[in-house]
């Protein structure tokens, strides 16, 4: 693919907002990992006034569920999961300073429009590609619940991770800008 | 009688989970090649190298193919001549299942209650198990696991005499349609029709863990499969849901008797990943 775009993560507010919709981009730095249940137990810290196990301020956060990592290895498969799951926790994160996210497949429009208002796009890796992804990871550690398993709160270190930004901080939607020219029924 | 033990049963379940989830079938792997020479999008060109490459490093370094190393959907075809010595028959597979994932680092997706606690069984078992007696004294097993991504997107329609093919091809654009790039495509979708409520699913899942080029024997429906294939794959949708003619890889019908009042139909779509093993004991 030409024009990739290398960006550095966690992000600062001037790079989330000016990522657009179908533009690729590598991602190298820090960023989160975080699925279903972490997502569950980072909401009921919120309800309970209890501190977030970290801080989520310019933090891009990947909906993943790595397989076990094998001797010598950082992490296993590690492709994104669908991220709809998460949309019913999304905005509440957003509001605490979330700055990107990475998963696969359809949004909310709630969770859109809080995009819209914090300032904050989507991205999807590519769905299944676990086996390749994982070498974009270079350390994997768990932050928190442990007990979850592949669903622990995690931090990565990744080098040049592969994404396409597919909603935009402006609501610009590349699944239905690339899916329109081949619609034939 | 034919005897076959139990502890032969566990290692052939052990070994079929890490076949199945770390090797991609080779007429997979080369459906995508094909797809890739043919697909106009650049995006969903880029997109089929990738799978080939996932693919690739799979099978060279025996790692998943994807993370979601699913539930492991167990079909077992048990001749009626056939003897199973040592132990329960199904203990023996979930064994297998908790062999192949646990020393296959394959990742453990299940919980053992879906309510409450949802807390991890820790070795992936119980598998899902569909035993049918067939004659012979052979044991025929096939392992699809299947993870979330693809089967959450699956769908019943409990259709009547009426709704007819156009009920069957509305209910199929709509399965494919709603589940888009949240099914991971290029998919493979099993499509099952008549039967009854739990019969029509079961067709579906079969039908969905079916060899990609493997066709209906009958060809009325065998060009339906064609048909549907054609009009999934002009829905727009394309590889990873972001464009292009390259939605589905293959339809698979599979079909039943069914009730005067109804036409039962079903989809099951199975993600890129179409995986799955198979062995004849």
């Amino acid at each position: 693919m030409s024009d990739v775009r290398y960006i550095k993560a966690p992000f600062d507010e001037a790079t989330a907002r000016s990522l657009r919709a179908g533009e690729s981009v590598r991602i190298s730095g820090v960023i989160l990992a975080a699925r279903d249940a972490a997502h569950q137990r980072l909401c009921a810290c919120l309800d309970q006034g209890e501190p977030l196990p970290c801080d989520l301020q310019g933090h891009v956060v990947y909906y993943v569920g790595p397989s076990p990592a094998k001797p010598g290895q950082a992490i296993g498969s590690a492709g994104p999961t669908t991220s709809g799951r998460m949309d019913a926790y999304t905005p509440r994160l957003l509001a605490c300073g979330l700055r990107g996210m990475i998963g696969k497949g359809y949004r909310k429009p709630e969770v859109v429009e809080a995009m819209k208002q914090y300032g904050v796009p989507y991205m999807a890796a590519v769905g299944g590609a676990g086996a390749l992804i994982s070498r974009a990871i270079k350390k994997y550690t768990v932050l928190a619940w442990p007990e979850l398993g592949p669903e622990a709160l995690a931090l990565m270190e990744v080098e040049q991770f592969p994404a396409i930004v597919v909603i935009d901080c402006l609501g610009n939607n590349q699944y239905e800008a690339g899916q329109a020219p081949y619609k034939k029924l | 009688m034919r005897e076959l033990s139990v502890e032969k049963i566990t290692q052939a379940v052990a070994d079929l989970c890490v076949e199945a989830c770390c090797r991609l079938p080779e007429d997979m792997r080369k459906a995508f090649a094909t797809a890739r020479d043919s697909e106009p999008s650049a995006v969903g060109r880029d997109i089929l190298g990738q799978l080939l490459e996932n693919a690739d490093i799979a099978r060279e370094e025996t790692v998943p193919i994807c993370q979601d190393t699913g539930l492991a959907v167990i079909f077992a075809d048990l001749g009626q001549d056939l003897h199973i010595t040592g132990g329960d028959f199904t203990e023996a597979v979930n064994l297998g299942v908790h062999k192949g994932y646990v020393e296959g680092y394959l990742r453990k997706s299940s919980v053992a209650e879906p309510l409450f606690e949802r807390k991890n069984t820790g070795d992936n078992t119980p598998c899902v198990l569909h035993l049918r007696l067939v004659p012979g004294d052979r044991l025929r097993l096939r392992l699809a696991p299947k993870g979330a991504g693809s089967e959450n997107k699956s769908m019943l329609k409990m259709l009547v005499p009426a709704d007819g093919l156009e009920g069957v091809r509305k209910t199929v654009l709509e399965a494919v349609t709603v589940a888009g790039p949240n099914a991971c495509p290029p998919m493979v979708v099993g499509v099952g029709i008549g039967g009854n409520m739990e019969l029509c699913c079961l067709l579906a899942k079969r039908a969905a863990a079916r060899d990609l080029h493997s066709r209906n024997p009958d060809p009325r429906y065998a060009a339906l499969e064609d048909e549907l294939l054609d009009m999934v794959n002009r829905s727009g949708i394309g590889p990873q849901g972001l464009g292009g003619v390259t939605t589905a890889l293959a339809v698979h019908v599979e079909w039943a008797a069914t009730h005067i009042a109804q036409l039962p139909c079903a989809v099951n779509i199975n993600c890129h990943a179409a995986r799955h093993a198979e062995i004849l004991l």
